[in-house]
């Protein structure tokens, strides 16, 4: 098959930041994932658990409260004390608003979907009405000593329970008054010293209100007479996050020592209908602490300091063996940080706040398969960006040529020139960006650089010539009519004739570059697009899906090719539908045009369209490399898919071919690596050396 | 756990129940629905379920009902006594009781009994007892007297065992108890005197009876607040005797002795009965139920309006007067289980219970995994396994050869035994043997000259064989000193105790050389040491370099002074086997068996000393054999294993130090033994000191491994 020089690349010290909520939409079946660093995500779990959507943190806005609203309504609101809604089409804020009540902690959507209801700083709980384009303040609850920390309604809309430092309140919504109060205990392993907060309450229907605090534990109060019924003492550290499942026969608690604690309705005895609260399973997949947890029906998912996105299916929940029965854990972006210039060899990583970039160094040895050569010239870092501003960055790419760098945040769009004189680089903002250029969900350059592409927010398609210092507007091709779904990936034709880009929901678009009109759309398929490329010479382009499914579809006949009709008959070897991590990129060898290269988080893969395609008799992963099988033994069983999870153990971002290498790179040397727990929120910080979750 | 459920309140109607309660309530013949006979003239009939009657029938004003009406299962009609003597009966659709089927009987009844599956028996005062269609063909028939003059029946039971009724009834007379046991199926009647014990002078206040297979266990709750138990032999051994029957004590001081309302009792189910009754004189009447196996009080529920000390359970509900009115209390016992408790619903099991065979046949799957089964199921498999030997074989040749076993000659059954062994892994093979092997040793005990040694032997080498299925066959090989048997016992058995291992271990050592020369003991664990005998000298270099043991290493104190003087006898002690090769590899046996060292040393102390020498010094041998060669192993097959070795030298000096001390000639091997030790301890020594720098090493190598931040790699894909 031929033999690689591999650029095995561990300085992309990325770091996720730590996830704050999760929130759980029934009806679709997304989940919605915000982070400390006011990133939210919004992972699709009918399509193997792809982020869909994700929208850029911001440093002043930390998100304490994530809720669903009216079915597909996201809401958010932070200890900057406004509410947000998300626009999933355009993938931007629609608006916030102040709720005037200091840094909101709390926020729980009523059981009808209508009203929302936040918790704040100075004790106070407000009602707001979800109206069809925004949301109204209706009145305001009965004022509290201290801030309210969680909240949750009564599954008949009548009651909340408020979850606040010390005690548990429950309201009346109609008449807005607290009706009782119920005092928690402070003693924590028999030692009564710090407050106890309330760290998540949730109302059952039957009346129960279950309360978890900084105490470690989980107790069951009957809200009609105010009372504790049972407590369990779970753990040694506090209590974090509850959620409850839908037919309140379970519900599921996390902890600050990373646990997660699955509690579930049974009967006394068996076939009596007498049941109770038993805690029946305890998982430990976090090493720090689990600041939210959601129940969906099939699994318990948490998330926390780790930065772990962990969905743990329920055993007895799950009928059929599929992608539903395995344990996931979500840990990486699904989407690019990384652009490569493969004519300077440069390397250039987006992190939340700056970029690097990096030259790769070189070797002259050569050696067999498994060798390190020695280098003759090591990796460089050239420069080190830092944005202005509190926004996280969006996007970034470094030309092909590599003197272009173009990089954007929610509100502003940067191009810088870059200029290599010996070992000297100089770098050159191109100003008086046009208004138009504000939020760009993706960005591109042509193969030449010599243009750029812009996918911005409002679901338009800019070209844009660069020439020299200068840049001039080319063209912008409209979303159609009545469309706003932003387009989050972008592919071009080595010839820079075609521009394919996709949404989230909708088919590919090409677009034809020289004509400036839309070509062709790729039909439709249910699940959405990962990563897409197309092909040199061929202008084949080929799109993975989230089920792991890979099409070929030829852009000037406008049709899928050959290959990919034969592949769709046979279909995909079992295996690799089994993977869990969806291909994030997808790449061409220049000179061998039968192959297609591409990568998950843990292995890659050259697809080889000559050879006959593996079906599910044959090894799909070829443990080692067959030196004693004679000739004909292995042109027999040699198949299409050529893997190497060599670099599994790490995770694989990026795989660019470099003129006859590959580059591979990876998130990994996180020692030392020190998680802060947000300072606002309580008074701790954990440092923890020598730990890294990977 | 057994538990009361909630009450409520049967009758609508307010019952004109006397001071002394009801007459009865009895069971009709739909699941639910009860008939209700109040002390004066009325029946009812009740759907529980709905609470609510579904009839109810009166006699005439001046007649009054004297017995329970009761359900003719086989005719789904209605029987009630009034008057004493005239019968009526009637069914459903039937409104007035003066329009009904009457017949007036020529003696006075005391109740009519009436179970599912059998026609009702009418029992008159007198004791006689009828079937109701015998009765009904000529009423006016002479009834006899069976009880004395005096004597009262108090109380009456109808069981049905074993497809036959068999009715009781308890009769007093001056303080005396009398039980009457009525078979149907023979006519017989017997008359038992029931002994109150110390007590006499209690009076027995209610009675209740379950019945067994065998007994009909008749509970008494006396006047003292006791509950006693009598068992009644169902079938009796002399009905013509008069025969008296003890009570023992079943659970104490349930109730208060002296209370003002009656008490009462029922059993619910073979471990749990229902009492009816103050637990203090002062305090208010309970319904308790009590689990009579442990002796515990499942539950109780108070009834503060007081009760008529009648108390009735049928199906799952249990009958009382509480205050006027009658009061349901469903009551439940369901098997409590921990999984219940943890959390996890038990699946249903599937109803076939299995009979055990006595030797599980693990390999050939039998479609029973670790079922449930009830304590009666379990006693049947013990009554069945006694019965197993000989009910065992289905399989011919099995059969065959069991037969044989009993009877024939030691040359036929080994014919047999080879016959079968050849004839291949029937399913039952497992159990057959088990069973062969069960009824050679059998018949060993019974005749001491018969031994057919041929026969164990292959049937050991079966491997399906172990100690646990036939203890007594070491025992036997003990008893006849059969070495090489026990020595495949010691290799084939996985589960010898450790006493046996020590007996084995006593045979081995006291057993003559000139008798272990007739036997065949399998030599291939001992290699013949003597081969190497001649290139000995040269080896002696060797040894000590690389294992770093040398006997002659001089660092000792002056005890081995003495030991120097005759350097050559040692080394050509230590050299030369100190047993012959036939024991050494009956010794190894016991090398190879298993063993746990507190279970074993006890025994072990019973070794005399001069075994233990002659053990020592074989040990010690073999552990120079062992360091002779760089692997620290010895040749041969199956070798024992240094730490063997060096296990049996600890345990031996463990058990026996303070005798082998004293002993003059095993002075020197102490000695050596001690030097041995101390060179192993320097050569760990230096082996902890090397470690650390294996230990950079090691580091180093990982260090090659580990590429850095960046590296270029060659990847070969294909």
């Amino acid at each position: 098959m031929g033999e690689f020089k591999v650029h095995r690349v561990r300085f992309f010290n990325y770091v996720p930041s730590g996830i704050r909520c999760v929130a759980y939409n029934n009806q679709s079946n997304r989940l919605a994932v915000s982070r400390t660093d006011g990133t939210v995500e919004v992972y699709n779990l009918s399509a193997n658990y792809f982020q869909e959507k994700f929208f850029p943190g911001h440093e002043s806005r930390a998100t304490e409260a994530l809720c669903w609203a009216e079915g597909q309504r996201l809401f958010s609101a932070g200890l900057n004390g406004e509410i947000m809604e998300y626009d999933l089409q355009a993938l931007n804020i629609k608006y916030a608003v102040d709720v005037f009540g200091g840094p909101i902690w709390s926020m729980a959507v009523s059981p009808s979907g209508s009203q929302l209801l936040v918790g704040c700083e100075d004790g106070s709980v407000k009602l707001f009405q979800i109206t069809p384009d925004k949301i109204q303040f209706e009145r305001n609850f009965d004022r509290q000593k201290s801030r309210i920390l969680s909240l949750s309604w009564h599954p008949s809309g009548t009651h909340i329970a408020a979850g606040s430092i010390d005690y548990i309140s429950v309201f009346d919504v109609k008449s807005g008054s607290a009706i009782h109060k119920m005092i928690v205990d402070r003693q924590h392993m028999g030692v009564s010293k710090r407050k106890c907060i309330v760290w998540g309450v949730a109302f059952l229907s039957d009346g129960t209100v279950i309360s978890v605090d900084s105490a470690g534990k989980v107790q069951f109060w009957d809200s009609a007479t105010g009372t504790l019924v049972k407590s369990h003492l779970i753990a040694n550290a506090d209590v974090q996050s509850i959620a409850v499942a839908e037919q309140e026969d379970s519900f599921v608690v996390g902890t600050a020592e990373g646990t997660v604690f699955h509690f579930q309705l049974v009967p006394v005895t068996s076939n009596s209908s007498e049941k109770q609260w038993v805690r029946t399973k305890p998982f430990q997949h976090h090493t720090h602490d689990v600041r939210t947890v959601a129940h969906s029906p099939t699994a318990l998912i948490s998330g926390g300091t780790d930065t772990h996105l962990v969905i743990r299916p329920l055993m007895e929940k799950v009928e059929v063996k599929n992608y539903d029965a395995a344990l996931r854990k979500i840990t990486f972006p699904h989407r690019r940080l990384i652009s490569c210039s493969k004519k300077r060899q440069l390397l250039l990583f987006q992190f939340a706040h700056h970029l690097e970039l990096w030259r790769l160094g070189s070797t002259v040895a050569t050696g067999k398969n498994g060798d390190t050569l020695p280098l003759s010239k090591n990796a460089d870092h050239l420069l080190h960006l830092k944005t202005k501003g509190p926004e996280n960055i969006i996007c970034s790419c470094i030309s092909p040529c590599g003197s272009w760098i173009a990089y954007s945040t929610v509100s502003r769009f940067f191009l810088y020139r870059l200029n290599y004189e010996h070992d000297n680089i100089s770098l050159k903002r191109v100003s008086k960006m046009p208004p138009f250029l504000r939020c760009a969900l993706q960005i591109l350059f042509s193969e030449d650089s010599t243009k750029l592409f812009v996918a911005s927010n409002q679901g338009a398609l800019h070209i844009v010539q660069l020439s020299g210092g200068s840049f001039k507007h080319l063209h912008a091709f409209q979303p159609q009519s009545g469309t706003v779904e932003a387009m989050c990936l972008l592919a071009v034709s080595s010839d820079g004739n075609w521009l394919a880009a996709s949404g989230t929901s909708a088919g590919v678009h090409v677009y034809n570059v020289k004509q400036l009109k839309l070509h062709c759309t790729v039909p439709a398929y249910n699940f959405p697009v990962t990563a897409m490329a197309i092909a040199p010479n061929t202008n084949n382009l080929v799109i993975a899906h989230s089920d792991q499914q890979v099409f070929e579809y030829s852009i000037p006949d406008k049709q899928y090719t050959d290959w990919s009709r034969t592949v769709q008959k046979q279909g995909f070897h079992h295996l690799w539908l089994q993977r869990d991590t969806p291909i994030t990129h997808i790449s061409f060898h220049p000179k061998r045009p039968m192959h297609i290269l591409l990568h998950d988080a843990y292995m890659f893969c050259i697809i080889d369209k000559s050879l006959p395609l593996p079906n599910d008799k044959t090894l799909l992963y070829n443990p080692f490399p067959p030196t004693n099988e004679s000739d004909v033994v292995r042109r027999r069983t040699a198949h299409a898919f050529k893997i190497s999870k060599i670099y599994k153990v790490k995770h694989l971002v990026l795989l660019f071919w470099i003129v006859g290498s590959f580059v591979i790179s990876k998130c990994n040397k996180l020692h030392n690596w020190k998680i802060r727990a947000p300072s606002v929120s309580m008074q701790r910080t954990w440092i923890v050396g020598n730990k890294s979750p990977f | 756990m057994a538990a009361l459920e909630e009450e409520f309140t049967l009758s609508s109607v307010v019952l004109s129940a006397g001071p002394e309660g009801l007459l009865g309530v009895e069971q009709s013949d739909k699941t639910d629905q009860f008939l209700v006979t109040d002390s004066g003239r009325t029946v009812i009939l009740y759907k529980v379920s709905d609470q609510k009657p579904l009839g109810s029938w009166s006699v005439k004003q001046g007649q009054i009902i004297t017995c329970p009406a009761v359900c003719n299962f086989q005719t789904r009609e209605y029987i009630v006594v009034h008057d004493n003597k005239v019968l009526r009966i009637w069914n459903n659709e039937d409104v007035n009781l003066d329009k009904v089927f009457k017949a007036t009987l020529s003696a006075e009844v005391y109740r009519i009994l009436s179970v599912q599956g059998t026609e009702p028996l009418v029992l008159f005062k007198e004791g006689a007892v009828r079937g109701l269609e015998a009765l009904l063909a000529d009423p006016q028939q002479k009834i006899e007297t069976v009880i004395s003059d005096e004597e009262v029946i108090k109380w009456t039971k109808f069981f049905i065992v074993f497809r036959h009724p068999v009715l009781i009834f308890i009769t007093e007379k001056h303080g005396n108890y009398f039980a009457y046991v009525q078979m149907f199926n023979s006519r017989i009647l017997t008359k038992y005197t029931l002994l109150l014990g110390q007590d006499e002078n209690s009076v027995i206040e209610s009675f209740t009876a379950s019945v067994d297979r065998k007994f009909i266990s008749l509970m008494s709750l006396s006047s003292d607040g006791c509950i006693y138990e009598t068992l009644i032999p169902i079938r009796p051994t002399d009905p013509e005797k008069n025969q008296t029957l003890v009570r023992s004590l079943l659970l104490k001081a349930v109730v208060s002795g002296n209370t003002r309302n009656g008490v009462a009792l029922t059993a619910l189910d073979q471990d749990h009965i229902a009492v009816l009754g103050s637990p203090q004189a002062a305090s208010k009447e309970c319904l308790s139920v009590w689990n009579i196996k442990f002796q515990t009080l499942q539950t109780s529920k108070e009834l503060p309006q007081g009760t008529s000390g009648q108390l009735w359970y049928y199906g799952e509900n249990l009958f009382m007067l509480h205050g006027k009115s009658l009061t349901v209390i469903p009551y439940k016992c369901e098997v409590s289980s921990l999984a219940g408790a943890l959390g996890k619903l038990k699946h249903g099991q599937d109803p076939g219970t299995h009979v055990m065979p006595r030797f599980v046949n693990w390999e050939t799957p039998q479609g029973c995994g670790l079922g449930f089964q009830n304590s009666e199921q379990s006693r049947r498999i013990l009554r069945r396994r006694k019965i197993e030997v000989s009910l065992q074989p289905e399989v011919p040749p099995s059969k065959q050869l069991l037969s044989t076993i009993m009877e024939d000659s030691e040359k036929h059954i080994e014919v047999e035994v080879r016959k079968f062994l050849a004839l291949k892994q029937t399913p039952d093979f497992h159990t057959v043997i088990g069973d062969t092997v069960t009824g050679l040793l059998e018949r060993c005990k019974a005749e001491p000259s018969f031994y057919p040694r041929n026969c164990l032997v292959q049937l050991i080498q079966t491997h399906v064989l172990s100690y646990s299925l036939c203890p007594d066959l070491m025992e036997i090989a003990l008893i006849k000193k059969d070495v090489q048997l026990l020595q495949l016992c010691l290799q084939q058995f996985p589960d010898i105790p450790e006493s046996v291992t020590c007996a084995c271990l006593k045979i081995f050592l006291s057993i003559g050389d000139d008798s272990l020369q007739e036997t065949d003991v399998s030599m291939e664990s001992v290699f013949d040491y003597s081969n190497s005998v001649h290139d000995e000298k040269m080896e002696e270099q060797t040894e000590i370099l690389q294992n770093g043991f040398s006997p002659e290493e001089d660092k000792c104190s002056n005890c081995d002074q003495e030991l120097n003087k005759k350097p050559q006898d040692e080394t050509k002690e230590s050299t030369s086997c100190p047993v012959v090769p036939k024991r050494a590899a009956l010794l190894n046996a016991i090398l190879h068996s298993a063993y746990s060292e507190t279970f074993l040393l006890p025994h072990l102390k019973d070794i005399p000393a001069q075994h233990i020498t002659l053990f020592l010094k074989y040990l010690y041998f073999l552990y120079l054999k062992c360091s002779e060669n760089a692997t620290m192993t010895l040749p041969g097959i199956n070798p024992p294993t240094l730490n063997q070795i060096m296990d049996w030298i600890c345990l031996l000096l463990d058990a026996n130090f303070t005798v082998v001390v004293m002993m003059p000639e095993a002075k020197r091997l102490l000695i050596n033994l001690y030097k041995l030790v101390k060179s192993q301890i320097s050569v760990y020594s230096e082996l902890n000191k090397i470690e650390v720098s294996f230990r950079e090493l090691q580091k180093l190598n990982q260090e090659k491994n580990n590429r850095g931040l960046y590296s270029i790699e060659v990847l070969e894909l294909f």
